[in-house]
């Protein structure tokens, strides 16, 4: 008992981080048809925005909450401006040119902040469920994913730059139509999608190894899943990271972590060969 | 007394788009040699039915028969290989090949090496680009890549051409050759040409089928047809009455 | 530019490898060479992903998948029977076999570029972590430990075909691999003037198109695909030659990425242009690793940036383009003379309108 709670925790902890993970880039894909390769990287980046404040004695939660997010939306707001506007339309080229920036991001990173870095210690203790024990903070991130969940379904649902949003979505005339310059939603839809992924590397900063390849780790992870997921933002990335988080803990649960994640590849290889257009592309037309 | 098959038949095709109904439960069927003209206002699913017929699109209902042969749902290049040629509505072609490499792909898949240099020379003259033969389709007119299309279904010598708008985009001197040429080709083959040109249609046509809204309003020889008013309703008033 | 100039300028820049391939030893020391080696073995790897990219219109993000196994396949093939022979041949073969299977499941789903990106991609993540698990002495494969993430050392490096005890010098590695590189290239070339090839060309252009006149694209770039699996596998084995080494690293995303660059650098579309980055790149990332002051990722991804951005053809076919433009000129200019008439038109010629 005490163990399927335990694994139970697990399942839905993995789905929570791997949703965190993958929402920036499915704004960023479903809204703009831009794969952004540099992802794993903006995730770095929040990780070391967040470590570095909390090491200059910023208190640890804003470090990760406020400024992750806020350094690498404005990073996003950069590049927006520098690199990708030059490549809507153009999906290889914007795949090749992230894929650029992500080596420069890393070159970059290296050359000022050296091969590792001193990482913050997991806030919060942790509980015990019978014999096992495991860390509050598991249930942070859980409570961080639903948080995010809802603020970006408002955001797209109740707001006027949702509404516009979702209208470019569905057709990129339709922002002229309402008077509205696509240039600026798209500036905006990055800069968010950019801040949402800062966000996921200040939370996941004190439970990873802070490196500047570790971007590398989530990328695949990432891309796959918002592929997977389709186009709508939430539907999609919400049931494609529960499908795969779920995968991934019980395969690892059932042989070891590598085979997780193996397990985890196939099964995203075998739904993108059954779903060319994702799990929402399929079962949740027309939402968000 | 055993009646000849028709060469293509459909029951009931239908193609559904979300909640558009492309096409609605067509019933057409076509004889050999025959030559028919297709027409219909805009939308009314003509292009759409000619997809359905090459395998671009799978019929959301019904069936397809090429010489009794089901072809509903096949790949296109099965199709194809079965002897149904189309010329698409916008230009479908090699655009980063020269002209003489598009024809000569149509030609060789199942001739020999010298066979189908043969019928590339032939095509090339009849489609008048000998001139042109060493350009890069994608730097030539409109018009011009029109004709390298309907060259290289000519050289696919299909047993059944389907041409969707091929007069479109072409002086009247070219429009008059397609016509010639149209007429040539349906000695030996069965022909099925969608145009919005009626002067055109009066050119070549026998028997014409009007398409409205995804489902065959009328089928009869050509004058019947430009003298009804239902058609004239629906897509000919402001041309031919004035 | 007209056909047979292009012949004679590729016929020329074989007649050229040819020599500096064989002249090399007399002028490069030992670790030169042996860097050449190297850098040739990549480039083969380059060409592959050239070919199926250019060619074929296969984005594989993955492309390294298929020269791991071939240098996994080549050393444990040779681990084994002890001879090189065999084991090149397996080099070749699995990978082949593996594009085959993957290339199927790919094809016949009807799944576009970008997914396509996503699952080659996604294979080379799954080999990675496979090989890197294998460092129990369960993973032996005949006599031949995988060796997990320390990978397989001390692998016997290539002899002379059926010969084992004749063992290949520095200089004999470098005219085999030199020689591969360049065999494969005109046989891709010779390929490219065939049926085959020309129909490649065609699907890659329209498939649609090709489909409609009675080609069907999936076998077409099924066999692309598996002919540039072959070729990746026969780098990898041309790699574990010249380090008598390999380790699940091979698989690693940055070496993907690597590819991409020669290729997007060289020219897509091409087949010097791979090759020419490849040793362009590698060439570099050397200079930049002895000299320790920059980063090569930094740097990397640095021109790759400039490249999408500003030189989308890449070099070769920007060169070709200037000396068409300017051969061009050059004969418009003769012929004004000539005619004594001006022709103020075709001094604004866009470049590349050849
Ligand atoms: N891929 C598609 N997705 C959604 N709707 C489509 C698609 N293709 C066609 N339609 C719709 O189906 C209907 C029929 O289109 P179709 O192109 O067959 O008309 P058509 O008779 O060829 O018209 P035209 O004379 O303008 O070429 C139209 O309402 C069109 O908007
Ligand atoms: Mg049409």
């Amino acid at each position: 008992m005490d163990l399927a709670a335990i694994v139970a925790l697990n399942v839905v902890n993995g789905a929570a981080s791997l949703f965190l993970l993958c929402l920036g880039l499915a704004i960023i894909f479903g809204m703009m048809r831009i794969i952004n390769l540099a992802h794993g990287e903006f995730v770095m980046l929040g990780a070391y925005a967040a470590v570095i404040a909390a090491n200059a004695g910023i208190n640890i939660w804003i470090s990760m909450l406020v400024v992750a997010p806020l350094v690498v939306g404005l990073f996003g707001l950069v590049v927006e401006r520098c690199l990708v506007r030059f490549l809507y339309g153009r999906l290889v080229d914007s795949m090749l040119a992230t894929w650029g920036l992500s080596l420069l991001i890393i070159g970059l990173t290296t050359t000022i902040f050296g091969n590792t870095m001193q990482g913050v210690p997991t806030p919060l203790g942790g509980f015990a469920i019978g014999n096992y024990r495991t860390s509050w903070y598991t249930l942070f991130l859980l409570a961080v994913a639903l948080g995010m969940m809802a603020i970006v379904y408002a955001v797209l649902r109740y707001t006027r730059f949702g509404l516009i949003a979702r209208a470019v979505m569905q057709n990129p005339d339709m922002a002229a139509v309402l008077g509205v310059n696509p240039a600026h939603i798209y500036m905006a839809t990055f800069s968010l999608g950019a801040a949402v992924t800062g966000l996921a590397g200040g939370v996941l900063a004190p439970v990873s190894g802070i490196t500047p390849v570790m971007g590398s780790a989530y990328v695949a992870k990432a891309f796959i899943t918002v592929v997977g997921g389709g186009a709508a933002i939430i539907s999609g990335t919400l049931s494609a990271s529960g499908l795969f988080g779920f995968i991934n803990q019980l395969g690892a649960y059932f042989t070891t972590p590598v085979y997780g994640e193996v397990i985890l590849f196939l099964s995203a290889i075998v739904l993108i060969r059954i779903l060319p257009q994702g799990i929402s592309g399929r079962f949740f037309k027309g939402t968000v | 007394m055993t009646k000849i098959p028709p060469l293509l038949e459909t029951r009931n095709l239908t193609m559904r788009f979300g909640g558009v109904l492309a096409n609605d439960g067509v019933n057409f069927s076509l004889g050999e040699m025959e030559l028919r003209c297709l027409i219909g206002p805009n939308g009314a699913g003509k292009s759409t039915f000619f997809k359905m017929l090459t395998g671009q699109l799978t019929p959301s209902e019904g069936t397809i028969r090429f010489r009794d042969h089901p072809i509903d749902g096949h790949p296109s290049h099965e199709i194809a290989r079965l002897g149904i040629g189309i010329k698409t509505q916008i230009p479908n072609v090699f655009n980063g090949l020269s002209v003489r490499e598009n024809i000569w792909l149509a030609a060789q898949r199942k001739t020999t090496r010298n066979a189908a240099r043969q019928i590339v020379d032939e095509v090339l003259e009849r489609i008048m680009l000998k001139d042109l033969a060493g350009a890069i389709v994608g730097q030539l007119s409109h018009g011009q890549r029109q004709w390298v299309e309907i060259g290289t279904v000519l050289a696919a010598e299909p047993e059944l051409i389907l041409l969707d708008e091929p007069a479109a985009g072409m002086t009247d001197e070219e429009t008059e050759r397609t016509a010639e040429i149209i007429h040539e080709i349906n000695k030996t083959r069965a022909l099925i040409v969608v145009e919005h040109d009626m002067e055109f249609i009066k050119m070549i046509a026998k028997t014409v089928t009007v398409f409205h809204q995804g489902r065959i309003m009328l089928e009869d020889n050509v004058e019947a047809v430009l003298a009804d008013s239902r058609v004239r309703d629906v897509y000919l008033g402001k041309k031919v009455a004035a | 530019m007209s056909d047979t100039v292009k012949l004679s300028a590729q016929i020329a820049a074989v007649l050229v490898a040819c020599i500096v391939v064989a002249v090399m030893p007399l002028y490069a020391d030992l670790f030169q060479l042996m860097q050449f080696t190297l850098f040739a073995s990549m480039a083969v790897l380059a060409l592959s992903l050239g070919f199926i990219w250019g060619f074929g219109g296969i984005l594989c993000f993955g492309q390294t998948a298929f020269f791991g196994l071939g240098a996994y396949a080549y050393a444990v093939a040779a681990i084994n029977y002890g001879d090189s022979t065999p084991a090149i041949l397996c080099a070749v073969i699995v990978p082949a076999l593996f594009a085959l299977a993957l290339g199927y499941f790919v094809f016949y789903g009807r799944i576009s570029d970008v997914y396509l990106g996503v699952i080659t991609l996604t294979v080379t993540l799954i080999l990675f972590n496979v090989f890197n698990s294998t460092a129990g002495d369960e993973y032996t494969i005949g006599t031949a430990r995988l060796g997990g993430f320390n990978g397989m050392p001390a692998v016997p490096t290539f002899n002379m075909p059926f010969d084992p005890t004749a063992i290949l010098y520095p200089e004999d590695s470098w005219y085999v691999t030199g020689g591969a590189l360049i065999a494969i290239y005109v046989g891709l070339r010779l390929l490219l003037r065939s049926r085959f090839g020309r129909v490649a060309i065609a699907v890659r252009e329209n498939e649609t198109r090709a489909a409609l006149l009675g080609y069907d694209p999936r076998v077409v770039k099924l066999w692309v695909f598996v002919l540039g699996g072959a070729i990746a596998g026969m780098g990898g084995a041309l790699y574990v030659n010249w380090g008598a080494f390999v380790g699940p690293t091979i698989f690693a995303l940055s070496l993907s990425a690597e590819i991409i660059i020669w290729i997007c650098i060289g020219g897509l579309g091409t087949l010097i242009g791979p090759i020419v980055g490849c040793f362009l790149i590698q060439y570099l990332v050397s200079q930049i690793g002895s000299q320790q002051s920059f980063n090569s990722n930094l740097v990397l991804g640095a021109i790759l940036i400039v490249f999408v951005l500003l030189l989308p053809q890449g070099l070769v076919p920007t060169l070709r383009n200037l000396v068409a433009a300017g051969w061009y000129r050059v004969s418009e200019r003769r012929r004004e003379t000539g005619h004594g008439q001006s022709r103020q038109m075709t001094a604004g010629q866009p470049v590349g309108a050849e």
